[in-house]
């Protein structure tokens, strides 16, 4: 009778029945939620608070500079000393008082003029007065230079250059970014699910040692069974859990959009504005629409289902090769503070494929470091999902590069399993030894 | 006789450390097998080896008269030394999954489980979990579900440790029960108490290597050195004693205080008690007269102490 339908039956229910699983699995798409709704309150609420500035203009200058924005308006002030024009802004609790002396010079009024504050201005109050003071010294300039608002505007023109495959496809700006983006969240999400469920695993085998009854499991079963039924029951927990949170995060996510009347539509709308200005600034490229539909082409062309099965092939492989690391780091210790000195070393290479992922595939997906580590096994997972966007066979990953790594990744998948299972063997039955890498070694002869 | 588990010269080297060295045992069927010795000396290695958790380097183990195979596991129960429990499930949920694990329908399972439940009044338990109960109660459980699918042969590890001495009794109660319904038991431990008890047949493990074994009664015969201990209700025991020392080999001897009680011990050549009898009769009144006997654990620190004496 097969017996790991069962083990792994107790390792989800055992996983999914705990109560902090359950608290994280509901809490954080709420936490997250709360943190988006809580950043976009605090940021309205920031907006709405009106500052009055008091303008103490003694100059020919600026007269009427100063217009009342949303969150800011101007007094004048005329007619008194500064100490007096001081002392009333402090007084009836205004922001700060902007003193621009008469001088013979525009030049010498700007050098002159102060913003009077009772602490250290906002940045953004500068910001917006910095910008008043630019605005009129560049129009200043430019009348010197003789040259006309309107040429200046011309003059201030962003270039793109157009790039085209030998086919003639037409590439769009950007677009490998965005693939590179794609695929980088495939592999960022096997990192963060390893690194989350190989800790459960780690720890689950960790409990079964403390809690003495590993000994009375493995004289039903095979330890190497009881380590695959740990493994595949836990990510199931995890698959069930990052499910919970793609259906509630969406929810609630809609729910805020409609609490917070955000028009998801309208940002569409917004950046479609964006690029139809730019457009009729550059009449030579394609027409907003006409760009829009080239993106959505592009990204529509991506082979999605080749992807998705990629990402579950290279999940698989991944996670198991990880994992059962894990199970043996957890077989090899009696404690959980033990694990530091093997975990490290189990990290580095996951942290190094997301930093040379998202280094060397965004600006070369095909560059040889981006290669190089998308061969590599213990990276392959994640560099490779980021690289296969771009497409397959002509044009993106070459065939034989997948099929390489691919078949580079099974062979560690079984060495290390083997490995793995050895140490795990020898290792749930040890107890009051503090593990070296040199006893670990004796194990594997066991 | 039939064999439940026989070893063939069983060897198993952890590195450098030889665990066991050419260990040949024969466990009959339907007995109480001790396997007795020191800490360290290798039980917990051949039990693991007799449950397939590990492998010998060399040697063979049969098992109801074929060579151990993995089917076999459904067909042994054991109680490791080192046991526990998931603390966090619940006992009847956890009780389940165990006997299912070695190969019990979950229904079956559920039944026995009841019945064995009603029977150590602990049925109560069913919803509680690990971490809510006592170390004894926790014990009760694991006796439970190691016996639950019926094996052929049982295996315990020091089944007695953390036990308190009524449940260690109820317990003792069911191995007995067990081993007359036809069970075998092969009962690990280095407490000598309970194998004098308990136990029809004994080995000796030492230092990796299996220095003694037969049937218990046998042993005992063996080691006994034909010492018997004599009572006598005397008036004036002096001169009596005097003859005593005369004719036979008279090893200790001690009156009560009153001076009317004579207690001595005497070595009889080949046992023979005979001659002792027929000198004493008429002479006084015998209100003892035993064969010393040595004990268990006379005979395992005296096989302990030749063995080292011998190396």
């Amino acid at each position: 009778m097969n017996k790991l339908p069962l083990i792994i039956r107790r390792e989800y229910l055992a996983k999914v029945r705990n109560k902090s699983f359950v608290v994280m699995t509901f809490l954080s798409p709420i936490l997250m939620v709360g943190m988006v709704v809580l950043i976009a309150y605090l940021t309205k609420i920031n907006d709405n608070e009106k500052r009055i500035i008091g303008v103490f203009n003694e100059s020919i200058y600026f007269s009427n500079d100063f217009h009342t924005t949303e969150n800011t308006s101007y007094v004048q002030f005329r007619d008194i000393s500064l100490q007096a024009a001081k002392d009333s802004t402090a007084s009836v609790g205004y922001y700060g008082l902007l003193y621009i002396p008469r001088e013979k010079s525009l030049e010498e009024v700007v050098q002159k003029t102060y913003f009077f504050t009772k602490e250290a201005p906002s940045a953004s109050t500068i910001d917006q007065l910095e910008d008043i003071f630019e605005e009129r010294l560049r129009a200043r300039r430019l009348q010197d230079l003789g040259i006309s608002a309107e040429q200046f505007a011309a003059m201030d023109k962003e270039y793109e250059i157009k790039t085209a495959t030998f086919e003639g496809r037409q590439n769009l700006k950007g677009i490998n970014e965005i693939k590179a983006i794609i695929g980088g969240g495939f592999g960022y999400l096997i990192m963060m699910f390893i690194i989350i469920y190989g800790g459960f695993v780690m720890r689950s085998v960790i409990e079964e040692k403390t809690s003495r009854i590993i000994e009375v499991i493995i004289s039903s079963v095979k330890p190497f069974q009881l380590m695959m039924g740990k493994i595949i029951g836990t990510s199931l927990a995890g698959i069930t859990q990052f499910a919970i949170w793609i259906v509630c995060g969406t929810l609630l996510l809609m729910l805020t959009f409609s609490i917070l009347d955000i028009d998801p539509s309208a940002l569409n709308r917004g950046t479609e504005i964006a690029s139809g200005m730019n457009s009729n600034m550059t009449p030579t490229i394609p027409t907003a629409n006409q760009t829009m539909q080239a993106y959505a082409q592009e990204l529509y062309e991506i082979p999605w289902f080749m992807l998705i099965c990629f990402f579950v092939i290279y999940f698989a492989l991944g996670y198991l090769i990880y994992s059962s690391i894990y199970a043996a780091i957890g077989a090899a210790v009696d404690n959980e503070s033990d694990t530091q000195q093997f975990i490290f070393p189990v990290i580095l290479p996951l942290m190094l494929a997301i930093y040379v992922g998202f280094f060397s595939v965004f600006s070369n997906p095909h560059g040889p470091i981006a290669v190089g580590f998308s061969l590599f096994p213990l990276t392959s997972p994640i560099v490779m999902l980021m690289r296969l966007p771009g497409g397959i066979g002509e044009g993106g990953v070459p065939i034989w590069e997948i099929v390489t790594s691919i078949v580079l990744l099974i062979i560690t998948f079984v060495g290390i399993v083997w490995l793995a299972a050895k140490i795990y063997r020898v290792g749930i039955l040890m107890y009051g030894k503090k593990p070296t890498y040199k006893e670990l070694f004796k194990w594997i002869k066991y | 006789m039939n064999y439940i588990l026989v070893t063939k010269e069983v060897t198993k080297q952890f590195g450098k450390h030889i665990a066991l060295n050419k260990v040949s045992l024969e466990i009959p069927e339907n007995s109480i097998y001790g396997l007795l010795g020191p800490n360290g000396a290798g039980k917990t290695t051949l039990i693991r080896i007799i449950n397939q958790i590990i492998y010998p380097d060399s040697g063979e183990v049969f098992f109801d008269g074929e060579l151990l195979k993995p089917h076999h596991i459904s067909t042994i129960g054991y109680l490791p030394e080192e046991r526990g429990l998931y603390k966090s499930m619940k006992v009847g949920e956890q009780a389940l999954y165990l006997a299912q694990l070695k190969g019990l329908k979950r229904n079956e399972a559920k039944k026995r489980l009841k019945f064995w439940f009603e029977k150590l009044d602990i049925g109560n338990w069913w919803n509680k979990k690990v971490q809510e109960l006592s170390k004894g109660m926790a014990q009760k459980i694991q006796f439970i579900i190691t016996v639950l699918h019926e094996p052929k042969l049982l295996i315990f590890d020091e089944p007695f440790s953390g036990f308190d001495p009524i449940n260690a009794n109820i317990i003792k109660d069911e191995i007995l029960n067990l081993r007359n319904n036809g069970t075998s038991i092969i009962f690990s431990t280095h407490r000598m108490e309970s194998v004098e008890e308990l136990c029809d047949h004994i080995a000796l493990i030492h230092q990796s290597e299996k220095i003694l074994d037969g049937k218990l009664s046998d042993i005992k015969k063996a080691y006994k050195n034909n010492i018997f201990k004599v009572g006598l209700e005397v008036e004036n025991g002096k001169g009596l004693l005097n003859e005593l020392s005369n004719k036979f080999q008279l090893t200790s001897s001690e009156f009560n205080p009153d001076g009317n009680q004579l207690d001595f011990t005497v070595q009889l050549p080949n046992g023979n008690s005979k001659d002792i009898l027929a000198f004493l009769a008429g002479k006084a009144n015998m209100n003892q007269f035993v064969e010393t006997i040595p004990s268990a654990n006379e005979i395992f620190i005296q096989t302990v102490q030749n063995k080292d004496a011998n190396e």
